[in-house]
């Protein structure tokens, strides 16, 4: 789990050239608005880009290449307008293991990314239908899950199990969050348990995979949606890559553990380009919920 | 005393006790069944049904080897996603026939490799983990040498899970947590000993809920003492829980995963 520390930095959208390192890599993805002057380099094809020109879904216009989003930025995407209800905003890691600087390494990835820890999660009208909704951020270590993420999508679980609404979950980690150790596994199963009871209730699960989504989540909640839908080009698997190339020892096509590659396997329904997300989510939410949902 | 990572080196020591030995101590008339119906059978994983005393009951481990020939026929305890497929058609079948299900573990992990993705690996874990959160049987899991992150959480999610005093559970092989954390795989003794992985930390930590011992230096040097112990522990736990109603089973297998996290707000 977790390999993807050690894959190729991606570079989103950049300040200026002096600070393209790796500190900035995720930043500023969620700005509105967009100074002038600005130049970002396109993850995919390596271009650069005048920044304006990605737009508001962050596009590379040279090859259709997507940036990362930020959480927040995902969900201005997908929540009908000042509908979303944020829950447990502040809520924040400690250290179960001790791990040396991690309460420090949490306390700076706050800072540069504005939320507390790797999920968004709240409640939001979607197409005028009431749901929940939880988005991750690759932006904050990777993704990855410890016990806030775990906490925060078994606490969105089971609200909407008790007030009998679909979760709409995006998707994006390197796994489980290694500096809390056998704690962060647990989530897997915690998480796990908590889709096993909205699903017995009937209710819609739907999971959104966006690059890159790897390890303990993909091996838990993630695959655990009624419908599975997927960015195109996302990368998905289970172990990362240069796991699978060290054990078996030779190179993986470029396709493997993509969303196409995924598709061809069966494991996911729909690849969705980002501009239609919206649109065919609500079209699932309303096709499962009916008129009755709307308010 | 032991550093956790002399531990780490008797729960990976070839001679350790595999799975298919207990089964076959601690069981009466173990008949092993075979496959996943889907794509083939995964020799990384066993089960089958058997007696425990006079109980009937559904049986599963992974299963590592003694030797070399031992170690490629079962690919080293690694599981692929059929043989967790395998898993949870037995534990289905078990759930219809109303019998308890119990799993011993031995796994560095689930495997890393093509057929494993193409085959949805991932989705085989994470499909185990929800249908074991809310089986109507008792299920018992028992660490009998690597407790492999997912690959080993996938037949884990019981109301009991037990740890032989030598054994480990844990995120990852401290070897690939030194390496994704430090970038330095050979901080292995270091990571060992900082991941809370051995028996002791883990039941402090609520994971386990039940050490068995071993004999002086591993189960290797007394398999029988260690065998007893656990035969008559499942005896004894398995007629506890077979007078639970299963709502409270239920409810309780969610609250035992339920509590685990440390955040404040």
């Amino acid at each position: 789990m977790l390999n993807l520390f050690k894959k190729k930095k991606y570079v989103s959208v950049v300040e200026s050239a002096s600070e393209t390192n790796e500190k900035t890599v995720f930043a500023n993805t969620n700005q509105p608005s967009i100074p002038d002057g600005m130049w970002v380099k396109c993850p995919s094809c390596g271009k650069t880009i005048y920044k304006k020109e990605i737009g508001t879904f962050r596009i590379c216009p040279e090859c259709g290449g997507y940036f990362r989003l930020k959480a927040k930025c995902r969900v201005g995407f997908i929540a009908d307008n000042d509908t979303f209800e944020e829950f447990n905003q502040d809520m924040t890691a400690k250290n179960p293991l001790n791990y040396p600087d991690y309460e420090d390494k949490i306390k700076k990835t706050q800072e540069k990314t504005g939320i507390n820890d790797a999920v968004v999660t709240g409640k939001c009208k979607i197409g005028g239908i009431q749901s929940v909704l939880c988005v991750m951020d690759s932006g904050f270590i990777m993704g990855s899950m410890g016990s806030v993420v775990g906490e925060k999508i078994t606490q969105a679980f089971e609200y909407a199990t008790e007030n009998n609404l679909p979760i709409v979950i995006f998707t994006t980690s390197g796994g489980a969050r290694m500096q809390e150790g056998i704690i962060a596994l647990m989530q897997m199963a915690k998480v796990s348990a908590a889709v096993y009871k909205h699903s017995e209730k009937g209710l819609l699960y739907v999971t959104v995979f966006t690059d890159p989504t790897t390890g303990g989540v993909t091996a838990s909640f993630a695959m655990l949606g009624d419908i599975i839908l997927s960015e195109p080009k996302a990368l998905i698997g289970f172990a990362g890559r240069r796991v699978i190339e060290q054990t078996i020892k030779q190179k993986l096509p470029e396709e493997f553990q993509t969303a196409e590659f995924l598709l061809e396997h069966g494991f996911i329904d729909k690849i969705v380009p980002r501009e239609n997300l919206k649109e065919v989510i609500s079209k699932i939410l309303e096709i499962h919920c009916g008129k009755g949902c709307e308010e | 005393m032991m550093s956790a990572f002399d531990i780490v080196k008797i729960a990976r020591k070839i001679s350790r006790p595999s799975a298919l030995e207990y089964i076959n101590y601690i069981f009466n008339d173990f008949i092993e069944f075979h496959g996943d119906r889907l794509f083939r059978d995964d020799k990384a994983i066993v089960g089958g049904i058997a007696f425990l005393g006079d109980i009937p009951c559904t049986v599963i481990g992974i299963q590592k080897g003694h030797t070399i020939e031992e170690n490629i026929e079962r690919n080293f305890g690694s599981p692929h996603p059929e043989g967790y497929r395998k898993a949870l058609r037995l534990m289905k079948q078990a759930e219809k026939f109303n019998r308890p299900v119990i799993s011993f573990i031995n796994t560095a992990g689930a495997f890393c490799g093509i057929g494993a993705e193409e085959r949805g690996q991932g989705e085989a874990i994470a499909k185990n983990l929800f249908e074991m959160s809310g089986m109507k049987i008792p299920l018992i899991s028992i660490m009998i040498g690597e407790g492999g992150s997912g690959g080993a959480l996938a037949l884990a999610v019981s109301d009991k899970v037990w740890i032989l005093e030598n054994s480990i559970y844990s995120i990852l092989s401290p070897e690939g947590f030194a390496s994704i954390l430090w970038k330095d795989s050979k901080r292995s003794e270091e990571a060992a000993e900082i991941m809370k992985i051995t028996a002791q930390d883990l039941l402090e930590l609520g994971v386990v809920d039940k050490i068995i011992d071993e004999a002086d230096g591993g189960a290797q040097n007394n398999f029988e003492y260690t065998a007893d112990i656990i035969k008559n522990e499942l005896f004894n736990e398995i007629l506890k829980l077979k007078e639970k109603n299963i709502e409270k089973l239920i409810e309780e297998r969610y609250n035992r995963f339920r509590k685990f996290g440390e955040f404040s707000e």
